[in-house]
């Protein structure tokens, strides 16, 4: 495959054979390297390949492999001649960050920081086979699928102000929940208001460095060793059902045949079925949101207890990484309606764009890129280049570059843990094998990626946050 | 005795190959390894019985619904797969008709859950019907 190089941060896979468009991968030579030791070209180039892509099929930074799309893969089709893939979005739809900041500084909670940890971990259920906090009917359930964050709210989970920070304000409107699976929600009604395992996490961190203090002050950022807390997870077993389910009938319904791989399977946008998985995978999108939105909530809980007060624990923002959506974009001087996939990328949109809350309007919205448990992660800020540059936007994480049993082989889980104290960083998790899985020498360099974000102009730097408590699911 | 499974290297999530002297014990092995990846199999009573009875158009898609049941069971019943019986494959009207059972127990707070399979892909996915039959799946975990 040719890949050509156009600068030091930007290369090109040329339009050839089958490809409707180029593709092009935001990598440094180092992380090119090891986006060059998995098939994560190869699928950019499928992506390249699919009915009415428009521009560009686009790897962000943190790109590696994933099922039919890469993970990292952007791509946006055009409304009448394309489609939308469920293998585009990914099995955890609106896997997502959400960032707290708190009047808090690294000083106030040093003495309180294990209880702090130990209260959230008893709090926000984790891990496998435990359920969420309640027994919920079908149709509350379905409530949750059709409002997002904004059920959570009316039920006494949070503020209207956290929805307000919050991508699409905590709700996809596209929603409808009589297109998903009865299997779907049968697994979506234990696990409303948990973390999850594998990469999920929540930490309380603390700032280590602002980069640009006018975005920071904007954001909610004073100095350096405020505390915030950043929480990490997705729409759970429901969303995974939505995605398979979708992969299946569209099989079922379109075949399979001239697949390169059976997950790039698709449906044109406008047909009933295209239309169904929409509104499917905007229901599984809510969910997410509302889980957040309660997490998000006890953890208020907790620090009130423990430190007597959650006053100032404002959102910062709440940004999905797993999505499809219906955006406009300018594509050849023409601003139209596309279906954007971001499948491990976070939408970066620059100042003046109306769907960033008007508090942060006039700056571009924020951009969470969480780490690897226990290393540092970021916060940015999406930028007008980036419309042009990705359709609006940028990684979403570190990204593996060691296998799980690699990880497995080479560490424990308690090693992980002692290493981390030594660093100020308290663990608690529900299981040490997982721990080892997500040994932070597992991940890819989250500073390098963000390096190459700010550098190419797709996401700018504001801060740095790293870990001082660690829960992992 | 030929070996059941094998965890191979995958970057992301978990790939593994099952081995059997035909396709239903290779079926059975895959289901083994899945497991493997939450609890220890061996570890855990077989107290209850739960009937699994799937269809997919071609083996791939049999084997994904198959093994998606062991997730659907563990997240909605709380129930744990110990051991796979009485599997069968047959042909179908529209591709195949897999019907087994599982036993197991749903008491997960009496055993070690250490990981999370949260979907079976079709990501290089590989049905080998030779000797040993082969059968290469990829979880997201």
């Amino acid at each position: 495959m040719e890949l050509r190089k156009k600068t030091d941060l930007i290369w090109e896979i040329p339009k050839q054979g089958e490809m409707k468009v180029a593709a092009t991968i935001y990598a440094s030579s180092r992380l090119l390297e090891s986006i060059k030791n998995d098939l994560t070209l190869q699928q950019a180039w499928n992506v390249a390949c699919l009915p009415g892509i428009q521009r560009m099929s686009y790897v962000m930074p943190d790109g590696h492999q994933g099922y039919g799309f890469p993970i990292g893969g952007v791509a946006a089709f055009d409304m009448d001649e394309g489609i939308i893939s469920p293998g585009g979005v990914g099995y955890d739809i609106n896997c997502g960050v959400r960032l707290l900041r708190t009047d808090f500084a690294e000083q106030d909670i040093a003495a309180r920081r294990k209880d702090l940890l130990a209260e959230i971990f008893k709090e926000v259920p984790a891990g496998v086979g435990k359920g969420g906090i309640t027994r919920l009917s079908r149709n509350v359930l379905k409530d949750i699928l059709t409002k997002g964050a904004e059920w959570a709210v009316e039920n006494g989970y949070g503020t209207k102000d956290d929805l307000l920070m919050t991508e699409e304000y905590g709700r996809m409107k596209d929603a409808d929940p009589a297109h998903i699976s009865d299997r779907a929600l049968e697994r979506g009604i234990p696990q409303l208001g948990t973390l999850g395992a594998g990469n999920h996490f929540l930490e309380i961190q603390k700032v280590s460095h602002i980069y640009d203090q006018d975005l920071a002050r904007v954001f909610g950022i004073a100095a350096v060793g405020q505390v915030m807390v950043m929480i990490h997870c997705g729409s759970r077993g429901l969303g995974h059902q939505v995605a398979s389910d979708y992969i299946e009938l569209m099989e079922n319904k379109l075949g399979i045949k001239g697949l390169p791989d059976r997950e790039l399977i698709h449906a044109p946008i406008r047909s009933p079925l295209g239309q169904q998985y929409y509104k499917s995978m905007c229901g599984a999108v809510n969910y997410a949101f509302a889980n957040r939105q309660m997490i998000a909530h006890w953890v208020r809980d907790v620090f009130a207890k423990v430190m007597g007060s959650a006053k100032g624990m404002r959102q910062v923002y709440d940004v999905c990484h797993n999505v499809a959506k219906i955006e406009k974009h300018t594509i050849d001087g023409k601003t139209r309606e596309v279906c954007i996939h971001r499948k491990g990328a976070t939408r970066s949109f620059g100042p003046g764009r109306q769907e960033i809350p008007e508090a942060y309007r006039a700056k571009g919205q924020p951009v969470i890129i969480p780490g690897s448990m226990g290393t540092a992660s970021y916060l940015l800020v999406g930028t007008a280049e980036a419309e042009e540059l990705s359709f609006s936007s940028t990684a979403h994480g570190a990204g593996r570059i060691m296998s799980r049993h690699e990880a497995l082989r080479r560490f424990r889980g308690e090693q992980i843990r002692d290493e981390l104290q030594k660093k100020g960083i308290e663990l608690q998790s529900t299981s040490w094998k997982g721990v080892a899985e997500e040994a932070p020498a597992a991940y890819k360099d989250v500073d390098e990626v963000v390096r190459v974000s700010h550098e190419v102009g797709i996401g700018r730097l504001v801060a740095r946050v790293v870990p001082v408590g660690v829960m992992k699911g | 005795m030929i070996e059941k499974f094998r965890f191979l290297d995958h970057t992301a999530d978990a790939k593994f190959q099952a081995y059997g002297r035909t396709l239903e014990e290779a079926f059975v092995n895959a289901a083994l390894a899945t497991v493997s990846l939450m609890w220890e199999p061996a570890k855990v009573e077989t107290k209850l019985d739960h009937p699994v009875d799937v269809q997919g158009r071609d083996l791939e898609q049999l084997l994904v619904r198959f093994l998606g049941e062991i997730i659907y069971l563990i997240e909605t019943r709380s129930f744990l797969v110990a051991v796979v019986d009485d599997l069968t494959i047959e042909k179908a009207d529209a591709g195949f008709r897999l019907r087994a059972v599982f036993r197991g127990d749903d008491r997960p707070a009496k055993y070690a859950i250490f990981g999370e399979v949260k979907a079976i892909t079709y990501n290089e996915m590989r049905i080998d019907q030779g000797c040993p039959v082969t059968v290469q799946v990829v979880v997201d975990i």
